[in-house]
């Protein structure tokens, strides 16, 4: 009956969504934002720590809500290992873009590991389960405060 | 289900709702989210269309045969609501957009008219956002005082907790659900009212779900106000109604100002129309008007004892077979409720609950169901919820169950 859902909800999705591996407060932070999704109740946190260079160099979160939310959370966080604000943003923006359309033109190596996420353009009404915890991170790179997918 | 209890004819009933015969990703349109918004028979969409087709003008200001036509069609709306309510008379029936205006509406014009600061307004727990809200934008512009009487384990008003609340004699004004959106629990209503009203505090319910599934007498209740929207009651969206003695409405003063409410208009002053017409500013939902009139006259010609006797089959069905799967927790347990069952299933999210029962047809609702307070009195974040209508039929709720059995397994 699911065969076809399985595009989205793969095993890698599921296994993050359930364990995600990096779901956790940073004990030490430079930055940290609140996201909501005001029309379903999803809310999530994000911590950043920046190293020397101004690069991420830790990033953990905290969710509340579904499977899709928190496996993008985990998902994200690896993907901004290392990276700058600036490489930060274009991230996303190629990720919402995906997120949206499937699509994904001119990817960087970065944005493979999220290519697991492309398939939600399917599932209009949870795309903004995938990019909620985004807004939050940019959000935090921004100088903090709150963020919502709405 | 009693052997006398007048019966519905399902095969009718959704032969009257075109709609229903849709497939969604190749599979049987199973509609379960009309405590959303309902669906519409064919009598409300032929009204509606024929309206525009044959017979429309704005209304209560044209000298045309058009327009006069067309008032009489809209004023229809207000006798259709006035019956259905068993008001008194047909001028306690103020046409708005929905139960959330009706409420706003209240709140402004009762609320800061008549209300005075310090007083309470007592809420219970279990109200949907659009009765939370207008009262604590009250308190804060004009210093009444918000208290919210709680729901017990099983999801049910807690009547001790409401007296206590009331034992001050401050509360001026009762705003409380007849019927949960999230819970299903009917609250009892007739008893809340008299408790009110030995209080010295008028009650305004909020009948948005209630309508739908029971006969509603505001007479025989007592109630001072009765909101719904029409959207739910197989309605068009757009038009809703506040039902209230007549005696408060005279004594508030109008909310909004324009066309249509006035009396007269200088730039030293204006006085205004009579009521209802004081609270309905500006041209009102013509054809959403004609479409209530009706969506009420369909819901009459099927009948309430059949509805009602229609729902509790399907509800005890849906408890029996939900109950039986592991996994399914059921939230309110209320001896009295309507047509709506909000469950979570211990294995995922209902966000995803939501999207694997859509892909087999399925519609439900799933979050906090603009009820966020009742949601963290249950200690959740979210519910999936599936509510019948008129139309829903047993073998749609086992649907809903076989699939989330399936849904269960596909999470394992």
């Amino acid at each position: 009956m699911f065969d076809d859902v399985r595009d989205l909800y793969n095993a890698t999705i599921i296994d993050r969504g359930r364990r995600p591996h990096h779901m956790r407060r940073l004990d030490q932070f430079d930055a940290t934002a609140k996201g909501d999704n005001p029309m379903c109740g999803d809310r999530v946190q994000v911590w950043v720590k920046y190293g020397p260079d101004g690069t991420i160099s830790d990033t953990g979160f905290d969710a509340r809500g579904c499977e899709i939310s928190k496996a993008s959370a985990d998902l994200m966080v690896e993907a901004v290992a290392g990276q700058t604000a600036e490489d930060t943003k274009r991230l996303f923006a190629a990720f919402r873009t995906m997120a949206q359309t499937g699509a994904c033109p001119d990817c960087a190596a970065a944005m493979e590991p999220l290519r697991l996420l492309a398939s939600v353009h399917e599932y209009p009404s949870r795309v903004k389960c995938a990019t909620l915890p985004w807004h939050a991170l940019i959000a935090a790179l921004d100088g903090g405060g709150r963020a919502t997918s709405e | 289900m009693n052997d006398m209890a007048p019966t519905l004819d399902i095969q009718r009933i959704r032969a009257d709702f075109p709609i229903l015969t849709q497939t969604v990703r190749g599979k049987p349109l199973v509609f379960l989210d009309s405590a959303a918004s309902a669906q519409k028979p064919r009598a409300v969409i032929d009204a509606m269309v024929g309206a525009m087709e044959t017979q429309y003008a704005n209304v209560h200001r044209g000298l045309h045969w058009m327009s006069e036509r067309t008032t009489d069609a809209y004023e229809a709306a207000r006798d259709a609501a006035a019956r259905l309510l068993n008001a008194g008379d047909r001028h306690e029936i103020v046409f708005v957009r929905n139960s959330t205006e009706a409420i706003n509406l209240v709140a402004n014009s009762y609320g800061r008219g008549i209300l005075k600061p310090g007083q309470a307004v007592l809420i219970s727990g279990m109200e949907h956002h659009s009765n939370i809200v207008p009262w604590q934008m009250l308190r804060d512009s004009h210093g009444t005082l918000l208290r919210v009487a709680p729901v017990t384990d099983a999801g049910e008003l807690d009547i001790e907790a409401y007296e206590k609340l009331l034992a001050d004699g401050r509360v001026g004004l009762v705003a409380i659900t007849h019927m949960s959106n999230v819970l299903g629990t009917y609250t009892p209503a007739e008893r809340l009212i008299k408790l009110a009203h030995a209080h010295g505090a008028k009650v305004l319910l909020d009948g948005s779900q209630a309508v739908v599934h029971r006969r509603v007498d505001v007479q025989a209740l007592d109630a001072d106000f009765y909101a719904f929207t029409g959207h739910k009651l197989y309605g068009p969206t757009g038009i809703g109604v506040l039902y209230g003695k007549r005696e408060l409405l005279e004594a508030m003063p109008p909310w909004m100002g324009g066309g249509e409410m006035i009396s007269s208009v200088s730039y030293e002053r204006s006085t205004w129309a009579e009521v209802p017409h004081k609270f309905e500013a500006g041209t009102p939902a013509i054809l959403e008007g004609i479409g209530l009139r009706a969506a009420i006259e369909y819901v009459e010609s099927v009948g309430y004892d059949a509805i009602a006797a229609h729902e509790a089959s399907l509800i005890d069905h849906a408890l029996a077979r939900m109950s039986a799967i592991p996994g399914v927790t059921i939230i309110g347990r209320a001896q009295d409720r309507g047509g709506v069952v909000s469950f979570t299933l211990d294995r995922a999210h209902a966000h995803d609950v939501a999207t694997l029962l859509d892909r087999n047809g399925i519609a439900v609702r799933a979050g906090h169901h603009c009820a966020e307070p009742l949601m963290h009195r249950f200690g959740l974040e979210s519910t999936a919820r599936a509510s019948f209508g008129i139309y829903t039929t047993h073998a749609e709720i086992d649907t809903l169950a076989d699939t989330l059995v399936k849904v269960r397994e596909f999470f394992a």
